[in-house]
């Protein structure tokens, strides 16, 4: 069954939304109006420039709220998340211990020239993140931080001499399209090396979601906001589900 | 506002970082690297690059055997110029090489001689950009600090000329170019102008040289000095210092073990280098940057505050024995305290205001929050808000604007507009709002100040006790384990033969 949602701003359905940005112009009345029809041109309705004034020579910004005619058929959504259940930290080892009945080797790194390491760490260190602990921290896991900056053939090494049955790659590092570069061929050399069955391949980073991981072939994508028991627990329901079939 | 804090454990932490630096600076005395050397070459006038893109420096150091490197390859430059009469960027030009001239036994006297003047003209140069400086600020005073600091990383160097100025505009006092992501771990320094960068520009002498042009250009427009910074640490600290004390850089980001534990570059690569290029530093006026913002966004802040005075006073001992006088010592902190932890903003305050009363000479510089900054730009500018409140309360001097957008993008033009604006306002609004607070004796505030001194004195004992080295080896900061002979650029460091010569060295040496 359809059912339609736009912006609220007071009132159901009145498409409420504000916009900010920057014209390469100096700043004039004729500039805020230059702002009202570019966002009329965007499809807005009832455009009021709330705020416009020149920041520098040549450059003015504009705070402008409209009204936004579209809307969007939720039940046409998929669920895109990769979250599994929520499991506590030791739900999670003992899922492991019962279904896996051996350690996971996980190994995480920050590929190409990435030298973010900021989420790698709190998805991987024992500390964690929001109260929320890291993989090192629980007892069937084996991790392996590898750091930043780690180049892809380096890593795909590592993965076959440690036998790592699952990686976490993150990259915020977002211009001109380097993180997805480096993720496909990550995904390419894993599958030329046959290893891309074997391992459980995740995605992370402040722009990633589960959607574009899978695009880009991988199991699974987490975005900003993740806590490590949700990796934890996605590796270890996935882990878990693969040796039932296996056996 | 003034804490209590107790000199003695001060004047301790200092004489324990005095004893930590004492074996690295043996070390660094008997043994030079390929970036020094370069460096030097690239002082006597051997910049530029080859068609194929190698640079002039790399092919010349690359040439010599290591038997020869050993005894500076400034030695094997005088002797090819002696040999030859041609001056060292004539060399470079038409890429003559030591090993394809047969220099015969050219006698040490005669090497130094040739060289000389080009030794006198490096030195003069370096001077003379430091002159300029003095005679800008003079003329072009700055606004007074905390000095707002953006950073401009389009990739292109022109599209950063156009923020920068745009930044200068809306109040910047300092403009830095982030370097591409990555370029810390290339051996060689790119060149010329550039248009395409990862998540920054690249540093090259080209892409100073538009900058600074750019910002003389706004700062006599506007009447007052802007000033320029890049990115020292990493594989090419001493070339990157040479060509920034050519082009009038104002600023360097320049620690001391930053390399080693975040780009895994090889410590003793580092340690030599960050010496030889802080005395370019010394000598050119340049005011280094150090990184302890790292250990923050690595690590919770609360827990690691006592590391990063630690790492305060490594890098001030560090700086010292380069000559680099205090007003030249950036030292780094960040404020990076969970929003949610009760009594977080009190916790900054005390933290950067024991790092202002331990440190009363030195440019300190205080970097945003960028730990805890999501995609909610509006938490985000309110965040940065209280960062400036702490900045100007506790009398920071170089202010690194925080971006409402932090975590989302490079900042855009608009961006810096708005970040600079909230600066400026919470900077005016509370300008004296320091100097009329009082801290509660043994309140919270003075309390965290001396648990974080204390903490710090008790790591640098420990320190000191193991070394640093191993220390670094086992972990000790922000949790990272460095081999001595691990890292990036471990082969590019060798022991200096009895008759190794750098002349640069030689005048540049406290």
């Amino acid at each position: 069954m359809s059912r339609y949602v736009k912006p609220y701003g007071d009132t159901l359905d009145d498409g409420k939304v504000q916009l900010s940005f920057t014209l390469p112009m100096d700043w004039s009345e004729a500039a805020d109006e230059a702002a009202r029809r570019l966002v009329v041109a965007m499809g807005f309705g009832d455009v009021t420039v709330a705020e416009g004034r020149s920041i520098a020579s040549g450059f003015s910004f504009f705070v402008v709220y409209a009204s936004t005619p579209a809307s969007v058929d939720l039940a046409a959504l998929a669920a895109p998340a990769a979250r599994v259940a929520t499991l506590t930290m030791e739900q999670i080892d003992a899922l492991i211990r019962e279904s896996v009945r051996r350690k996971i080797r996980v190994a995480g790194a920050c590929i190409g020239t990435d030298a973010h390491t900021v989420g790698i760490d709190a998805i991987l260190n024992m500390k964690g993140y929001r109260g929320d602990y890291g993989l090192e921290r629980y007892k069937e896991f084996e991790t392996f931080n590898l750091g930043s900056q780690v180049s892809i053939e380096r890593l795909v090494e590592f993965v076959k001499e440690e036998r790592i049955d699952a990686i976490l790659v993150s990259q915020v590092v977002t211009q001109k399209g380097s993180d997805v570069q480096n993720f496909t061929a990550l995904g390419e050399l894993l599958e030329a090396e046959g290893l891309r069955d074997r391992v459980l391949l995740i995605a992370g980073g402040p722009r990633m979601t589960n959607l574009l991981a899978n695009e880009l072939g991988y199991d699974a994508g987490f975005g900003r906001g993740t806590l490590p028991s949700e990796v934890a627990a996605f590796i270890a329901t996935r882990s878990a589900e693969r040796r039932t079939v296996r056996q | 506002m003034q804490l209590r804090i107790d000199p003695d454990r001060v004047a301790g932490a200092r004489r324990l970082a005095a004893t930590i630096v004492d074996p690295v600076e043996a070390f660094i005395e008997t043994h030079s690297t390929v970036a020094v050397e370069r460096a030097a070459l690239r002082l006597l006038g051997m910049n530029g690059a080859a068609e194929d893109g190698v640079p002039h420096a790399n092919r010349f150091v690359d040439d010599l055997p290591s038997e020869v490197l050993a005894q500076g390859a400034v030695r094997a430059l005088g002797a090819l110029v002696a040999e030859t009469g041609h001056s060292p960027a004539t060399l470079a030009e038409r890429g003559l090489l030591p090993s394809s001239i047969a220099c015969g036994a050219v006698p040490e006297a005669a090497a130094r001689a040739v060289l000389k003047p080009y030794v006198e003209e490096a030195l003069n140069r370096i001077d003379a950009r430091r002159a300029e400086r003095a005679a800008f600020l003079a003329r072009l005073p700055q606004l007074p600090p905390p000095l707002l600091y953006v950073i401009v990383a389009s990739g292109d160097i022109y599209e950063d000329r156009t923020a920068a100025v745009a930044a200068a505009e809306a109040g910047a006092q300092i403009i830095a170019v982030i370097r591409s992501t990555g370029q810390s771990l290339l051996d060689f320094v790119p060149e010329g102008a550039t248009t395409e960068g990862f998540g920054g520009t690249y540093a090259t002498q080209a892409n100073f040289a538009i900058m600074r042009e750019a910002l003389d250009t706004v700062s006599e427009r506007l009447g007052r000095y802007v000033m320029l910074t890049n990115y020292a640490s990493g594989l090419c600290m001493p070339e990157i210092a040479a060509l920034a004390a050519l082009e009038r850089l104002d600023m360097l980001l320049n620690d001391s073990m930053y390399g080693i534990l975040f780009r895994d570059i090889n410590m003793k690569r580092t340690f030599v280098d960050q010496h030889f290029s802080r005395m370019l530093n010394a000598r050119s006026g340049i005011v280094i940057n150090t990184g302890e913002d790292n250990y923050l966004t690595t690590a919770d802040a609360v827990e690691q505050a006592p590391a990063v005075l630690a790492s305060q006073f490594i890098n001030e001992e560090f700086a010292h024995r380069a000559g680099l006088p205090d007003a030249q010592i950036g030292l780094g902190d960040a404020y990076e305290i969970d929003p949610d932890l009760e009594d977080g903003f009190l916790y900054a305050v005390a933290q950067a205001q024991l790092a202002r009363q331990l440190f009363p000479d030195a440019p300190l510089k205080y970097m945003p929050p960028t730990k805890h900054m999501t995609g909610d730009i509006f938490k985000g500018h309110l965040i940065d808000a209280l960062f400036n409140l702490t900045s100007v309360m506790t009398k920071q001097t170089i202010h690194l604007c925080g971006m409402p957008t932090e975590a989302i993008h490079t900042p855009f033009l608009g961006d810096r507009a708005l970040s600079l604006e909230n600066a400026r306002y919470v900077m005016t609004t509370a300008r004296h709002f320091g100097d009329e607070i009082e801290l509660r004796p043994d309140g919270i505030v003075e309390r965290r100040a001396q648990e974080v001194l204390r903490g710090s004195h008790e790591l640098l004992e420990r320190v000191a006790k193991r070394g640093l080295m191993a220390s670094i080896e086992t972990g000790f900061f922000a949790d990272v384990r460095r081999s001595p002979d691990g890292g990036r650029g471990f082969d590019g460091v060798f022991e200096r033969d009895a008759r190794y010569w750098n002349p640069f060295e030689d005048a540049l040496s406290p």
